[in-house]
């Protein structure tokens, strides 16, 4: 693919630009036009009602009409905010987000980059989210904002642990961080999949996969909380807080919040699918071998990967118009006391599984 | 000049400016706020020399952690955050001879030295050597440290219980 654009463009560095902007423009913007419509008619649709029906056929030109009219919007800057940081915070939060976009594999011609330590990087680069949120609360000058911010940032950083003590349980057994590598050697039938006990046959696989679906379900819980979704959405409680650590923020900056909020959670579901779920490996096998059409394998890789993303970005919704929040006391008893423990025993079984 | 060298300037450009900002700006939390930039330049720095683990661990543990954590602290320490710090000139000549003989040795040592500059392999990856010398040669520091820390800790966790009595 980089390789590609390099003969295309005859320049390394528009090559890279153009491979780096690559997954924003075809994917995450796309994607958030379609999962904000999808929110509002799965949400309708449990709530026994239509959703949006007006713009367009069944209400499916109403994302579009509402950027026309976040672009619209007044740009409005509260007298006492802190201009520079107030400014700088969504696109910190953005960039944050976008950033763990580099390591993961869309199809296997595509992943922005090949570095071995893909996993860790996306663990690392979610930082830089927890600071612009708490920037964007600090710099609003609102009790709302900051109380936000202040919990949003606590909860990132305690659900990093179990993220990351699950994570370092499947790194055990397949051996990389490359998010990569993890998707190839998962090989193109479901049974091979990380939750399945991983592609190698024998005693080791089924001892495994009571263990993996422990770790998936701690990983997906945790995740949740990473992206500040309910129930764990207290960053955000509207009933309590307004809207958060981005109340402040209008127009085209709150939808820059938002649109980080839509990568995100695209991004913890490709995560989860690429290491639990295949990645963008197909479950049946793939058509184009079958007919002996080579170049059609990395669009059906891009397709089964987008479904599989797709399917968790949905059970997130579903979650979310399904589950009251939690308390604050209850999201932190939740992660120290059960998660973290869980996780940990966990851990120590897979690596003394992985020892047989 | 070559690709590297200009994501090398571009790195050392933010770090600088940025430290630049920490050192001279009034406000804490500002100072607090533009330490993610330096963190961040220092570990671009690190990746473009071939330590990608280094600086992945640069930016979890420096972002994520060390600034997350001030950040919490200036924020909910009561006041600190509208306290005006006293950065006036003072003292202007001592400061300019101390400065100015330790760039003075800086440079020096600098241009006197004689770097290796031989063109070394960059690695693919340092996490699979570096886990292996850390769990091998160096599994008695490695232990220790989690031992410390894992003193540091219970010792917070005693500190911040103790209110009650």
């Amino acid at each position: 693919m980089y390789e590609i654009l390099t003969n295309i463009f005859n320049s390394e560095i528009i090559a890279i630009l153009i491979a780096a902007f690559l997954p924003l423009f075809l994917f995450i913007l796309p994607f958030a036009l379609f999962a904000v419509y999808l929110e509002r008619k799965v949400s309708a649709f449990m709530q026994d009602r239509l959703g949006p029906m007006r713009t367009g056929p069944y209400g499916v030109l109403q994302t579009v009409a509402d950027i026309l009219k976040l672009i619209q919007k007044e740009d409005i800057i509260n007298k006492d905010a802190d201009k520079k940081l107030f400014n700088l915070a969504p696109v910190l939060v953005f960039a944050g987000s976008y950033a763990a976009f580099a390591a993961i594999p869309f199809t296997s011609i595509y992943i922005g980059t090949s570095a071995d330590i893909g996993l860790f990087f996306i663990l690392a680069i979610s930082s830089l989210v927890v600071a612009g949120i708490l920037m964007s609360g600090w710099a609003s000058n609102n009790k709302y904002s900051l109380l936000g911010a202040m919990r949003s940032a606590a909860q990132i950083i305690s659900y990093e642990i179990p993220t990351a003590l699950v994570i370092l349980s499947v790194v055990m057994i397949t051996g990389t961080l490359s998010l990569n590598t993890m998707s190839e050697i998962q090989t193109a039938y479901f049974w091979n999949w990380t939750i399945f006990g991983g592609a190698e046959w024998g005693i080791q696989k089924i001892l495994l996969i009571p263990f993996m679906i422990v770790a998936f379900v701690i990983f997906y819980i945790s995740s949740l909380a990473e992206v500040n979704r309910t129930p764990f959405d207290i960053p955000e409680a509207e009933s309590e807080l307004v809207a958060g650590y981005h109340t402040e923020y209008s127009g085209m900056k709150f939808a820059i919040f938002f649109l980080a909020e839509y990568a995100n959670m695209f991004a913890v579901s490709a995560i989860a699918a690429s290491i639990f779920f295949g990645g963008y490996q197909s479950p049946f096998g793939y058509f184009g071998n079958l007919i002996g059409l080579e170049w059609l394998i990395p669009l059906e890789q891009l397709f089964w990967f987008t479904m599989k993303g797709l399917f968790f970005v949905f059970v997130q919704m579903w979650l979310r118009w399904t589950l009251p929040r939690l308390r604050v006391d209850q999201l932190m008893t939740v992660c120290w006391k059960y998660l973290i423990p869980y996780a940990f025993v966990n851990l120590i079984i897979i690596g003394l599984i992985s020892l047989i | 000049m070559n690709i590297y060298d200009i994501i090398f300037y571009l790195f050392a450009i933010v770090t600088l400016v940025s430290a630049a900002f920490v050192v001279s700006t009034k406000n804490i939390v500002h100072a607090a706020f533009f330490l993610i930039f330096t963190f961040f330049g220092v570990a671009g720095l690190y990746i473009l020399l071939g330590a990608d683990f280094i600086g992945v661990v640069q930016i979890l543990v420096y972002v994520g952690g060390i600034l997350i954590l001030l950040l919490f602290g200036v924020m909910l320490t009561n006041k600190i955050t509208n306290v005006e710090i006293r950065s006036g000139t003072t003292q202007i000549v001592p400061a300019l001879i101390g400065v100015g003989l330790f760039a003075g040795i800086l440079v020096l040592t600098m241009v006197s030295t004689e770097w290796k500059s031989a063109p070394g392999e960059i690695p693919f990856t340092t996490a699979y050597s570096l886990g292996k010398v850390l769990l091998t040669d160096f599994v008695l520091i490695f232990e220790l440290l989690g031992i410390l820390l894992l003193i540091a800790l219970i010792g917070a966790a005693s500190i911040a219980r103790r209110e009650k009595e």
